[in-house]
């Protein structure tokens, strides 16, 4: 078996196992505490809003704000962690088909896997920092993960019209 | 899938309505100085949201586990443990796979109760474990698999060698389909991710200003985005999620296409429906906010065309190991 091919396979797996273990610690000690902070934030302000105190209506809103914030960059990146995980695997599995050379494809297979464990790993950072630089880390991953997509795909769809050619 | 269908069909939107009713009543509560009432409406919201997002987890638990399965299966024959290690992994997977989405399922019925932690339902903690025996299966696959990788034995896969024209048009259809949607990923995230947060707060801050000030216009104005908001967020994010899974599977079923046993023609013919019931669902559930329910209801046909054909490769196999059997009795 390829070089490229057992560093999408082993790489896909690995990442899964990432995905799932970061998505057991979720579930298990801040998913129910993150949904609890959106609703109580968000009850509170309307409950503020009846009482005619608007004040603290405006630090109420930026802790629910904050909360769905954290809460959407947890499960977006365990769902990308996964979802990005399979595809590497299958990729794995159908590598040999793609129409290059094999210097090349493992070139593409470490860009794949590079893409992959970096975009989630940066939504993720988000979390942490609000400014630019997870958010240009996230850009450069997701482009890098779309790039060597496309040139897999491109790969693949040279052999299997190849493939027809052959046997039309 | 199925599950997923009679979710969407019967249940995601008439949910989704009634969040924004009790979110319309709490809103209005607050507006007329009844702080009671505005509590017992975040109740209900919060009810309905986690009866929603149970359901949807269920859904995309199941399907994510099965193609992860599928995908272990695969790699079964590279996988360097004994027979018998081997299939008390797979169980102990499926069972893994069975019990999260179920327990997920139940959260929303069953809750706290008899529970003995603070947070978390007896539900949850069956759903944990479920997770907890995938990831110990699909780990002890990966030691399997660097133990292969680490001896000289090569082990030939009859099933990978196998090529036939509806698996490639597979492959490279599904991948084509996986691009697309993280291109359409990559445009959300640029250019209405940010923006539909900032909004989400902007609004909310109007609609509690509204309510404090009694300025029932500026609420109902407010409630009103917000719904357009959370349905512009809603389809987005399914597009972009359904036609990624889309991809995921056909580029999985061109594995399988050598044991479909059907005629070339008719194998064509079902790729050909799952490929186009793959690009019209998302197309369509992008579409509905401007098309309401014309496009909802096309949705429903392109994902109805994706069961469909689904069911035809999966009787083709059916009829494959059916052949084998045949076979094997007349040899015995």
């Amino acid at each position: 078996m390829s070089t490229a091919r057992r560093v999408l396979l082993l790489g896909g797996i690995a990442l899964a196992i990432v995905g799932m273990c970061h998505g057991t610690w979720y579930a298990v000690f801040a998913e129910h505490q993150a949904l609890d902070r959106i609703g109580e934030s968000l009850a509170s302000a309307f409950t503020l809003a009846s009482e005619r105190n608007f004040a603290p209506v405006t630090t109420v809103l930026a802790e629910y704000r904050d909360a769905k914030y954290a809460h959407e960059r947890q499960v977006d990146a365990h769902g990308h962690w996964i979802g990005l995980a399979m595809l590497l695997i299958v990729l794995g599995i159908a590598f040999d088909r793609v129409a290059l050379a094999e210097k090349q494809k493992l070139a593409l297979a470490i860009g794949l896997l590079a893409g992959a464990t970096l975009f989630p790993l940066t939504v993720w950072l988000q979390i942490f920092s609000h400014g630019s630089v997870p958010r240009a880390l996230t850009v450069a991953s997701s482009a890098l993960m779309i790039a060597t997509l496309g040139i897999t795909a491109l790969g693949l769809s040279v052999k299997s019209s190849m493939f027809s050619r052959n046997n039309d | 899938m199925i599950f997923g269908d009679i979710f969407a069909v019967f249940v995601l939107h008439q949910n989704a309505a009634r969040v924004g009713a009790e979110l319309s009543a709490a809103a209005q509560a607050a507006l007329a100085g009844d702080r009671s009432s505005v509590g017992a409406h975040f109740r209900d919201v919060g009810a309905f949201l986690e009866n929603r997002g149970t359901k949807v987890d269920t859904h995309v638990h199941m399907i994510d586990f099965g193609y992860l399965a599928l995908l272990l299966a695969v790699l079964q024959p590279w996988v360097a443990l004994a027979d018998k290690t081997k299939r008390g992994f797979g169980w102990m997977f499926l069972a893994g796979a069975g019990l999260l989405p179920v327990g997920v399922f139940f959260i929303h019925y069953v809750g706290l109760a008899y529970s003995p932690l603070r947070a978390i339902g007896w539900a949850s903690i069956f759903a944990d474990l479920g997770g907890g025996c995938v990831l110990l299966a699909t780990a002890v696959y990966l030691v399997g698999l660097c133990i292969h990788f680490r001896s000289p034995v090569s082990v030939p896969d009859g099933l990978l060698e196998l090529r036939t024209k509806a698996g490639q048009r597979l492959l490279a259809g599904g991948l084509i389909l996986v691009v697309l949607g993280f291109a359409h990923g990559a445009y959300y995230a640029a250019t209405d991710l940010y923006r539909q947060e900032a909004e989400d707060h902007e609004i909310l801050s109007r609609m509690v200003a509204g309510s404090a000030s009694q300025d029932a216009v500026r609420v109902d104005a407010a409630l009103a985005e917000y719904g357009q908001l959370q349905g512009d967020k809603a389809v987005k994010i399914a597009a972009h999620a359904h036609i990624i899974e889309f991809g995921l599977l056909a580029m999985i079923l061109a594995f399988f296409q050598p044991y479909v046993n059907l005629s070339e023609k008719w194998k064509l013919r079902w790729v050909v429906v799952l490929l186009a019931g793959s690009v019209l669902l998302p197309v369509c559930v992008l579409f509905e906010l401007r098309f309401g329910l014309f496009a909802g209801g096309l949705a429903d046909v392109g994902g109805l065309m994706v069961i469909v054909a689904l069911v035809a490769m999966w009787i083709g196999i059916l009829r494959y190991t059916g052949r084998l059997d045949v076979g094997a009795e007349i040899a015995s």
